[in-house]
């Protein structure tokens, strides 16, 4: 399924920067045709729209179980500081376990760059018109990445509130990073994507004496809609909160 | 537009059953809480279905409501908004329905046997 938002599936381009991977040939994620159903002028059908989605989402679980590879997916507007946040973990998690990037963006391969440069291997997709990733994407992207067995594979999804939540990509955690500077109504004004996720990284705290936002309140408004979700300030300009951070990811 | 993603999936999932047949009628049930607006879904699904079967259906809407169980105080009770609050005062409160998606069913324009 490579009909995403406006573009239709031979816009979305998947790219192996240079020296990231040493692939020869494709690996194929094996999908199953589906039989199909009853007779008549009504024909029920029952079948959840996303279920395509969440079929091959299932099969990029099932490939990353079987590789040990824990795949964590980041989301959040544009510009809250996903590929900055990546980049500091990488340096800091490096010698403690292999880590890999999954890089998407409607166009450029800007990011991909940023983590190439600290030596992780990465793979940009590139969705064209497309404003999230799919579980398709990602199976794409695996395959082209190649991550090493055991490896911690970080997806920085489109930079987007509201269509990323609704594709289950096969992750096991889903992380929501949003910054200071957004304001703190943004866990109510998305909630679908506050709603899923296990763990709200609040980025830019250094930027707290300059902006009008309260962290308990922000947090709060969090837990309004994912009751119990853990909320971790964090600076990645700073570092603070990198330590909280990185034992979470190491806990996975 | 993530809907323009999603219609699409309706068209897949339709001819996925019904293959070449007409389809005259598609009827979806979208939550309330789904994150999904079946007025974007309709502006799509003209887009999508021009030169499939579907082309020309008439679209119909399920709207299920949000409800939640409180796991305090065990109530169930409706959602208006994504904001899970029981009346009781309790956050700790599970949503049950209101994030359905799918396609329910779809009267074909003529009488054919659907293998
Ligand atoms: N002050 C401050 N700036 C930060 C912090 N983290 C990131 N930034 C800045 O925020 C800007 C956006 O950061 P990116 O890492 O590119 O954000 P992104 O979420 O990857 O952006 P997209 O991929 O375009 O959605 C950059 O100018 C960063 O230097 C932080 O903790 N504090
Ligand atoms: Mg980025
Ligand atoms: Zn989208
Ligand atoms: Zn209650």
């Amino acid at each position: 399924m490579c009909g995403t938002c406006g573009c239709g599936g031979s816009d979305v381009r998947v790219e192996v920067l240079a020296g990231a991977s040493q692939h020869g040939g494709h690996e194929h994620i094996a999908v199953h045709p589906h039989p199909s159903g009853p007779t008549g002028d009504v024909v029920e059908i029952e079948t959840a729209l996303l279920a395509k989605n969440d079929h091959l989402a299932a099969h990029n679980r099932a490939w990353l179980a079987e590789r040990g590879v824990v795949a964590v997916n980041l989301m959040s507007s544009p510009g809250s500081g996903k590929t900055s946040l990546l980049c500091r973990t990488i340096t800091e998690l490096g010698p403690l376990r292999p880590v890999a990037v999954v890089e998407g963006d409607q166009e450029t391969r800007l990011d991909a760059d940023r983590i190439r440069a600290t030596g992780a291997r990465v793979v940009q997709i590139n969705t064209g018109a497309g404003c999230h990733l799919d579980a398709a994407m990602l199976a794409r992207g695996l395959a082209e990445l190649r991550p090493a067995p055991g490896s911690l594979v970080f997806v920085e999804n489109v930079g987007n509130l509201v269509c990323p939540a609704l594709f289950d990509l096969g992750e096991a955690a889903r992380v929501v990073v949003v910054s200071v500077t957004e304001g703190e109504d943004k866990p109510l004004k998305y909630p679908t994507m506050f709603a899923l996720a296990d763990l709200v990284v609040v980025n830019k705290v250094d930027l707290l004496p300059y902006v009008d936002v309260r962290l308990d309140r922000l947090a709060e408004h969090c837990r309004s809609v994912n009751p119990g979700v853990r909320v971790l300030p964090l600076s990645v300009t700073t570092g603070e909160g990198m330590q909280p951070w990185r034992d979470w990811l190491v806990a996975r | 537009m993530h809907e323009l993603a999603i219609t699409q999936g309706v068209v897949d999932v339709v001819t996925a059953r019904t293959g070449d047949v007409p389809v005259a009628g598609v009827r979806l049930r979208v939550g309330r809480l789904s994150g999904v607006v079946p007025d974007a879904m309709r502006f799509c699904f003209e887009l999508v279905t021009a030169g499939t079967p579907l082309e020309g259906a008439a679209l119909e809407f399920e709207r299920p409501e949000g409800r939640a169980r409180c796991r305090t105080c065990g109530q169930d009770f409706v959602l208006r908004d994504p904001v899970l609050l029981c009346g009781c005062g309790s956050a700790d409160v599970e949503v049950v329905a209101g994030r359905e998606l799918s396609v329910v069913s779809v009267v074909l324009a003529e009488r054919r046997a659907v293998t």
